[in-house]
């Protein structure tokens, strides 16, 4: 039996073959799957905000997609990834609303995703596919076992990237 | 200061202020609603806590329910974020009702006119919420202009979230539910950054 393993806001997990892991309703969050296609390790991050750099209280590291992409890569090696396997997928960073007016916070969908790529690309991390942008919400699942990453959202078809 | 540490010294008794709050608050705005439904609502006791983002599904019960989210900024002495949450079917039953019977409850998206009623019904009900909290504190509480999404629970309430992520690991909200008989069933919440935090409990002579 399978299970599959929730991730929540601000949050990562991992999982092995043939378990999947899911967060629900990614808004300008980003999903980052990271697996090893070989042994079949891999997790899930739901990252809220681009860069632990320039904000002062991040004791949490899942918050940021840079801490987070870190965090997620450690945790991935020490259950068995091998380091220069990874490949990634990449989902979310939606504008929801039409006028986001906090200044900090224009666009931070688009600025997460671009986070998430030049993260992994700083990593050496290769980024298969992503389904980013737009202004809807996504539920995801990934599943290590196949890499296959599928994404739901409202009135729309479930696919897979 | 650090806002992280800020929040979590909140102690229950400036709680239960918070809660009487979303209590006023959300019982004037119901009263509103009543009057413009004709009809009972009901409101259940208000929840204010500190959550972590990783718990905030809970909030609505659910990242994946399919809600309509009216947002807005509030500004002034107050600072922070203002949701008007209601489940779908809720709203296209409230809009139909409101366009006399001329909108379509049972459609997969709404049209214009129910986009532009829900997000008016967001607007006046919001407003009763804040004009009550304004009058209780004398602070100046002033919203901007209303934003509609229709979308998961979780991808909506990720925005005031990230506003807060960026202040700390948690985030303090007012949370208010009402329901009625039929079919009406929808939440406010409030989302007070730090400093407006004080600023209440200082007026309400808590501080």
């Amino acid at each position: 039996m399978s299970n599959i393993i929730k991730v929540g806001m601000a949050d990562l997990n991992i999982c092995k073959s043939p378990d999947g892991i899911t967060t629900l309703g990614l808004g300008s969050c980003v999903g980052v799957a990271i697996r090893d296609p070989i042994t079949k390790v891999g997790g899930l991050l739901h990252a809220m905000l681009p860069d632990s750099t320039v904000i002062k209280n991040n004791t949490c590291v899942e918050k940021f997609v840079d801490s987070g992409i870190d965090e997620l890569v450690k945790r991935l090696v020490r259950a068995g990834a091998n380091r220069a396997r990874l490949e990634a997928k990449l989902a979310g960073g939606a504008q929801m609303f039409a006028f986001q007016r906090n200044s900090d916070l224009v666009k931070v969908g688009e600025r997460n995703a671009e986070a998430a790529r030049k993260k992994l690309k700083a990593m050496h991390i290769k980024l298969l596919s992503e389904d980013t942008g737009l202004n809807y919400g996504r539920t995801v699942i990934y599943y290590p076992e196949t890499g296959i990453y599928v994404i739901k959202a409202v009135g729309k078809p479930e696919k897979s990237i | 200061m650090d806002n992280s540490m800020g929040y979590d010294s909140i102690d229950s008794g400036n709680l239960d202020v918070l809660r009487e709050i979303g209590n006023i608050g959300a019982g004037n705005a119901t009263t509103a609603l009543a009057q413009m439904l004709q009809r009972k609502v009901d409101m259940k006791v208000p929840k204010a806590a500190l959550f972590e983002f990783r718990d905030l599904g809970e909030v609505i019960g659910g990242e994946e329910t399919i809600m309509a989210g009216v947002y807005m900024t509030v500004e002034g002495d107050v600072r922070g974020s203002m949701m008007f949450l209601l489940e779908k079917n809720s709203a296209g039953h409230l809009a139909n009702q409101m366009l006399g019977g001329m909108g379509n409850p049972d459609a997969e998206e709404f049209g214009e006119m129910e986009l532009s009623v829900i997000k008016e019904i967001g607007n006046i009900m919001t407003g009763a919420y804040l004009n009550s909290m304004s009058d209780l504190t004398g602070l100046k509480i002033l919203p901007s202009a209303p934003d509609l999404a229709i979308d998961m629970a979780g991808a909506i309430l990720s925005v005031p979230a990230i506003e807060f992520g960026v202040l700390g690991d948690k985030i303090l909200m007012i949370q208010t539910r009402f329901t009625d008989d039929v079919n009406i069933d929808g939440f406010f919440i409030l989302v007070p950054d730090m400093e407006s935090y004080h600023k209440i409990m200082k007026s309400l002579g808590m501080a």
